[in-house]
């Protein structure tokens, strides 16, 4: 009576254990259970499917863990140099003034992005804006050229703008940033690029979970004299006396590039801080999608354990009460 | 007694300039209105980036009467010396000789040879070798300067200098090219720099 209950039991634990897990592991995203052969008659699931995986995740979230640590140690490091060449912009912005809508004919383009991957949007979003800028400047004697510093940038902008590039500059930070490679850098695309005004997108770091995309906009001397002589922004240029030189041409020459290199450093410098930033909080969410997942996976691996030791439990007991009774 | 009065009056301005938060500070723009315009028209989906403009702590208006301090910014790439810093007066070295800059100085641009900057803040004198830069006198009596690299004068050693004098003297006599030229012309100028401010 007992085993016939029991059998009961039985059957009816049967259908309830057996498809239960199965359409269990169907809802998550796993490959359907292997169901062993052992020997004739045993069945059991196996658990080596979700063990696998859980050992991948979790060395997946050992990685971007360290990568987190890395990326802020890096990230301390470069954001005192940033902060302190922060200086370094202004007294040109006081002194020409900030024109990013004006209106010239040979516009180019610096983007600022990095070499390394996994540092969420920010190179999506320096491209987005310079193709935008691209687009604004666009007219019937515009011209509009690209200067890409950093791998990532250039193989998002080498797709559909390759005749507009000018000059790919990469691996600047294979060296920490120095203000004397900076200013090589600022030579070279001053003597190989002609430009009536340079636009420079980067992204400023505002803070470690928030980077504003920038530009920045440098004259050539001929359309600072240009403008000084509309007047507006830079009309009280001409009020400025000018020591030393020969000319106030070459002393305007002088300013644009001396204004180019630091400003060139200064946005260097806080993309290079947005970088290590960005990649700290893709790492960090990245870690915790990882400790997530590992938990679903565990849930799921124990349900797995407990279902196979029933099914064995249930298949022995029925087997034993089948041979008593 | 008049310029008293309007040192006392120039000094409450002066007050507010010194403290850099921006409810202080007079509303300054924010943003350039015709960039903003133009890139909403032209791309109404995305934001704006942000320009220097937006960054930038706004200088006061050039005041009717001559302020009694001269402000100071000296920036280097690597940090900002002085900032904001009201001193009586600062000697440049520019391209046409040492030139003093008071307060009230007429707006200017100089060209900066190497040499040595001096800021004078009542009885004290701090002095500054530079590499060349810029420097800019503004109506308002704000001064920037801007070099690329500053020592204080106590750190520079005099038998370096005199071997470097030496060496690119050599330099230039062996030079071939125009270029090596220019370079060894360029140490000879800091190092003759140097040295005439290590002896006079």
């Amino acid at each position: 009576m007992a085993m016939a209950a029991l059998r009961r039991e039985g059957r009816r634990f049967a259908p309830l254990i057996s498809p239960r897990p199965i359409t269990a592991f169907r809802s998550s995203p796993l490959a359907p259970t292997r169901e062993a052969e052992g020997p004739i008659g045993v069945r059991y699931i196996s658990t080596q499917v979700v063990r696998n995986r859980m050992k991948s995740v979790k060395n997946i979230q050992k990685i971007t863990k360290a990568m987190k640590m890395v990326a802020a140690s890096k990230l301390r490091a470069i954001q005192t140099k940033a902060e302190n060449s922060r200086g370094l912009w202004q007294p040109f912005t006081a002194l020409l003034g900030d024109t990013p809508s004006v209106d010239v004919k040979k516009n180019v383009i610096v983007t600022v992005s990095s070499d390394k991957g996994l540092c969420g949007g920010i190179n999506s979003t320096s491209v987005k804006i310079s193709k935008a800028l691209h687009k604004l400047n666009s007219g019937p004697e515009n011209e509009t050229k690209y200067v890409i510093l950093g791998e990532k940038a250039k193989a998002q902008l080498v797709r559909d703008s390759k005749k507009d590039i000018e000059l790919i500059i990469t691996e600047l930070q294979k060296n920490p940033l120095s203000y004397t490679q900076v200013s090589v850098l600022a030579d070279d695309i001053l003597k190989n690029v002609e430009f009536d005004a340079l636009r420079i997108v980067f992204n400023k770091f505002h803070s470690v979970v928030s980077f504003l995309p920038t530009v920045s906009t440098v004259l050539s001397p001929e359309i600072v004299e240009r403008e000084a002589e509309a007047g507006g922004k830079l009309g009280d240029l001409d009020s400025y006396e000018i020591e030393g030189g020969e000319t106030k041409g070459e002393i305007l020459q002088n300013l644009t590039e001396f204004q180019f290199s630091c400003v060139m450093f200064n946005s260097v410098l806080e993309n290079a801080c947005s970088e290590q930033g960005a990649r700290m909080s893709a790492m960090d969410s990245s870690s915790r999608n990882a400790g997530d997942m590992l938990d679903r996976l565990t849930l799921t691996y124990n349900r797995t354990r407990q279902a196979s030791i029933t099914t064995e439990l249930i298949e022995i007991i029925s087997g034993a009460s089948a041979l008593e009774g | 007694m008049l310029r008293r009065a309007s040192g006392l009056l120039a000094r409450p301005i002066l007050a507010a300039r010194a403290r850099p938060f921006s409810t202080d500070l007079p509303a300054a723009q924010t943003a350039d209105a015709t960039f903003v315009e133009a890139w909403k028209k032209v791309i109404p989906n995305m934001d704006p980036p942000k320009t220097p403009l937006s960054f930038m702590q706004p200088r006061p208006p050039t005041p009717s009467s001559i302020p009694s301090k001269l402000t100071v910014n000296f920036v280097l790439p690597y940090a900002s010396e002085l900032a904001t810093k009201e001193v009586d007066m600062v000697i440049v070295p520019a391209t046409t000789g040492q030139m003093g800059v008071l307060p009230g100085h007429v707006a200017t641009i100089a060209e900066l040879k190497p040499g040595v900057l001096s800021v004078h803040e009542g009885n004290e004198v701090t002095k500054y070798f530079i590499s060349s830069g810029f420097a800019f006198i503004h109506a308002n009596s704000f001064a920037d300067v801007i070099a690329v690299e500053a020592v204080p004068l106590d750190r520079i050693d005099a038998s370096l200098v005199q071997k470097g004098l030496a060496e690119f003297t050599q330099k230039l006599s062996s030079a071939t090219t125009d270029l090596e030229k220019a370079e060894a012309q360029i140490g000879i100028d800091v190092h003759s720099a140097l040295n005439s401010t290590l002896t006079g």
